[in-house]
């Protein structure tokens, strides 16, 4: 029977099966970050066990870290404990650690990539769903909990059913001020937020292999926003080429052979999916959403549909957006913008946004912060020049974290403001209690930023 | 983890569709390092206005409800993969959620906590809300050797699907990592012939 990628690798990591449906499942790679490891370290005490691979695990200190001062100590006396907790674990089980500070430090999903420890044929797990943006470079990475994570820091393996298989064909060529974010959000907007519950998505087609590397990671991070535990994409000389030279990308001979070995990473003609969806990237435009689910997301000059199905769920999440159906997203006047997040903080998001912005201001009433996703993009920009552009257009420029994407440090968004954010969810209070979060592409938010107000950046760039 | 016990309930209703883990525990409460005390902010922003005072409007500050059980609408437990949100429900004393769609992620941390989630169609759900709707008192009963929720008065009786590993690990209170640990030797066996590229 002709096989799937996910199959493929899926199959040449089972070290056995419990029964019918659980398998033991071997992982290569697991990332952990200071806020969903603790308890899983906890139980390893008690447990008296040590790593079973200690080689394979990375660490990271994102979510909870201040992006202002980081060389001073952490304010927040629990923030501090709880990174203090992660150094501590890491030093006592020999992991190693990017903590704060540390110049490969930086969101979880952005430095695997940029490390070359996410490679091909991988599986990759992390206490974190965002996992899913590794694969984009044609593994299987998916998000678990913390009592998962004890399991495969113990074992190095997790129990899993096989999920099911989704295909989403994308074909056709973007237009301008059309990015892999509005690509992905009008493919949830589609979908809908449980649509892929149960299914592993294997993207393709033209208009995905068009894009770039850093692109297909913004389109595989959101695949848990339908429901899906990953989403991945076959790897290609784009691929290759980003990984060739990377800090742990294998070397020399080695390389050849993986090379050879990442060429097999396809999906075979006439495999079976459980679900198909084909979709024309003409009828892209830039999404901009107005709920508070990523699924209610519309194109940038449509109005708020009507809650035809009389939903409680939808009334109060307009309740809470203080927005009506009937109306206009375009002009609406905004009070923050955020560039950063896994979704959006590499190095091409930072380029697009500064080439942008360069030599305009941002409007006066409005609050931009953009924050690096790691020190490595970080330092990137600065020798670009980008930092530059952003300050003289009086943006905030950040160091590297998870920041306002989920509010847990300082950064949060006041009650009641809107916020213009490339992160990837705008749940009620995700960016801080009372927050109205828009999730839109890097150049729309650019757009916003500078003009105050929801504007369609295909007028501006056709301009 | 606990041992689930079979268990006769009143239930909490919140008939809410697309319940995110931000909504269950938000991240502004997930700086502690041990797994006690979540329960405290269990839907923290919901039950708490933004002044810290008590929202009478909500489900579980309603005195009239109560119980073991948490109703909820479809898509439970979507977004973050954080367990806060299953440790949370279970500090607060939850034992069992039904809906009529549980999000992947939270669906494992659940079952790996003792809290068993229980999927039931549309329809049953509707009628579950009902029954709890006309009468708060209304008593549930699980059975998780015959993977039963019923309640015998106004005959309802649904069965529901459970994995059969996730089954015998909630029924003797048995640990994942205890038995990932018990095969280390097969373990070792794969990765001596195990590749990473
Ligand atoms: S940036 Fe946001 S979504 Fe990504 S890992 Fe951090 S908190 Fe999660």
């Amino acid at each position: 029977m002709p096989k799937t990628l996910f199959d493929k690798i899926w199959e040449r990591h089972i070290v056995t099966m419990i029964d019918d449906n659980q398998a033991i499942l071997y992982i290569d790679r697991h990332f952990i970050h200071e806020v969903t490891s603790p308890q899983a370290f906890n139980g390893l005490t008690k447990r008296k066990v040590g790593l079973h691979n200690v080689k394979l695990t990375t660490a990271t200190a994102d979510h909870n870290v201040p992006t202002i001062n980081q060389d001073q100590p952490i304010k927040d006396p629990l923030s501090k404990k709880q990174v203090d907790a992660l150094n501590k674990n890491c030093a006592d089980f020999g992991i190693e650690l990017y903590g704060l500070g540390h110049e490969k430090q930086g969101i979880v999903h952005v430095i695997g990539p940029e490390l070359g420890l996410t490679r091909p044929g991988m599986t990759i797990v992390c206490g974190d769903s965002h996992t899913s943006t590794h694969g984009a470079f044609g593994c299987i990475a998916f998000g678990i909990g913390t009592s998962e994570v004890e399991q495969v820091m113990a074992s190095q393996c997790i129990i899993q059913k096989k999920p099911k298989q989704m295909l989403i064909n994308v074909n056709g060529k973007l237009s301008k001020g059309v990015s892999s974010k509005d690509v992905i959000l009008y493919i949830i907007s589609k979908i809908g937020v449980a649509g892929a519950t149960g299914h592993f998505v294997e993207y393709a087609g033209d208009t995905i292999q068009s894009l770039s590397q850093e692109a297909r990671m913004t389109v595989c991070n959101m695949s848990i926003e339908m429901g899906a535990r990953g989403g991945l994409i076959a790897p290609d000389e784009k691929t290759i080429s980003y990984l060739e030279g990377k800090e742990n990308t294998p070397k020399d001979e080695e390389w050849e052979l993986s090379k050879a070995f990442y060429q097999e990473l396809y999906t075979e003609e006439n495999a079976k999916f459980d679900q198909v969806y084909n979709f024309d990237a003409t009828d892209i435009s830039p999404m901009i959403t107005y709920g508070t689910n990523p699924g209610m997301g519309i194109k940038i000059d449509e109005s708020i549909p009507e809650n035809t199905s009389n939903s409680e769920s939808f009334k109060k999440s307009l309740n809470y957006m203080d927005l009506q159906s009937g109306k206009e997203m375009l002009g609406m006047p905004i009070d923050y913008v955020f560039i950063g997040s896994c979704t959006n903080s590499r190095i091409e998001d930072l380029r697009e946004v500064a080439s942008f912005v360069k030599g305009k201001q941002k409007a006066d009433k409005v609050k931009v912060f953009i924050v690096p996703g790691s020190q490595a993009v970080e330092k990137i920009a600065i020798a670009e020049g980008i930092d530059k552009i952003l300050i003289d257009a009086g943006f905030e420029f950040r160091q590297a974290g998870c920041s306002a994407c989920l509010g847990m440090n300082e950064d949060k968004i006041p009650p009641g403001k809107y916020c213009v954010s490339t992160s990837n969810r705008n749940f009620e209070g995700r960016q801080g209690p009372g927050a109205r979060t828009l999730l839109a592409s890097p150049l729309t938010a650019a757009a916003a930023a500078i003009t105050g107000k929801i504007t369609d950046i295909r007028t501006i760039l056709n301009n | 983890m606990e041992k689930f016990i079979d268990l006769k309930s009143t239930a909490i209703p919140l008939p809410i569709e697309d319940i995110d883990t931000d909504q269950i525990i938000p991240a502004r409460f997930l700086k502690a390092t041990t797994r006690q005390g979540f329960g405290e902010n269990l839907f923290r922003d919901w039950r708490y206005n933004r002044e810290g005072q008590i929202n009478n409007q909500f489900v579980l500050n309603n005195p009239i409800y109560h119980g073991k059980i948490l109703v909820s609408g479809k898509n439970f437990g979507c977004g973050s993969s954080r367990e806060h949100a299953a440790w949370a429900l279970y500090d607060y004393g939850f034992r069992v959620v039904v809906s009529s769609f549980f999000a992947d992620i939270f669906k494992n941390n659940a079952l790996n906590n003792g809290l068993l989630p229980i999927t039931v169609t549309p329809e049953k759900l509707h009628q579950i809300f009902s029954l709890i709707e006309n009468d708060p008192n209304t008593n549930f009963s699980i059975n998780l050797a015959s993977q039963t929720f019923s309640q015998p008065k106004s005959g309802v009786e649904i069965s529901f699907d459970i994995d059969p590993f996730k089954k015998m690990c909630l029924t003797k209170g048995m640990d994942t990592i205890d038995y990932l640990i018990s095969q280390k030797e097969s373990i070792t066996q794969f990765e001596a012939n195990h590749k990473i590229y």
